[in-house]
């Protein structure tokens, strides 16, 4: 599936989208398995509670499950308007 | 309904016109108008970083609830992303109900929403360097009052 990071998300990890390849069932599992892999993803995951998620474009919670998504993203806080 | 979401400048006048002359059964258009406010030292631009796809269809979810609610006869919402310098317009959201308390309420609830719930996130450029705008405690509190 296709990951994609943006605002300072984005910054952190250094780039805007790569393609992984999980079992993780559910959103968090997911935020485990990047939090492992290299200091920059666990830099830009550690506080969970600054960090939004939408799994195929819809704003979810971190528990919930991946199911077959094609696109799941991680970004800060919305500040439109 | 018609959402818009561009990094080309805008008419405002033009397009608030255009919206108001659509209309027939409504007797009230109300407009909102985000701009790039200049900050103390001086801001030099705003990026504002978006999610296409997910943004138009976050957009368009919130107008079509205003609609439902306030029974609107018709939503405009133009939001820009990119580069812009202090004193741009960001955006506009336009409304139209048979009454003006729907047409005002409606486009409050609009901006409540699209401010938190709409994929944008912007950057301020500074003689200082650049920051990512934080999120507001009130802006998440702005939401609750429209829970019902």
């Amino acid at each position: 599936m296709d990951v994609l990071y943006f605002a300072w998300v984005r910054e952190r990890i250094g780039l805007p989208r790569e393609v992984v390849e999980t079992e993780a069932a559910t959103v968090m599992d997911l935020v485990q398995e990047l939090r492992a892999r290299e200091d920059r993803y666990a830099a830009a995951f550690a506080d969970i509670s600054a960090l939004r998620v939408a799994v195929d474009q819809t704003l979810v919670d971190f528990d919930a499950p991946i199911g077959d998504a094609r696109e799941i993203a991680f970004f800060p806080p919305m500040t439109g308007g | 309904m018609r959402i818009e979401v561009q990094s080309a400048p805008f008419d405002l006048g033009a397009e608030t016109t255009a919206f108001a002359e659509a209309q027939r059964a409504s007797g009230a258009v109300v407009t909102f108008t985000g701009i790039v406010r200049d900050v103390e030292g001086g801001l030099i631009a705003m990026d504002i970083e978006h999610y296409p796809g997910m943004t138009e269809a976050a957009l368009a979810e919130i107008a079509e609830e205003a609609k439902v609610r306030w029974s609107l006869e018709d939503a405009l919402v133009v939001h820009r992303h990119g580069r812009l310098a202090p004193g741009e317009t960001i955006m506009m959201v336009a409304t139209a109900a048979r009454h003006r308390k729907d047409a005002f309420e409606a486009a409050e609830f609009l901006m409540d929403f699209l401010k938190s719930r709409a994929p944008f996130w912007k950057r301020e450029i500074t003689q200082a360097g650049s920051a990512w705008v934080a999120a507001k405690e009130t802006d998440e509190d702005a939401l609750d009052r429209w829970q019902t």
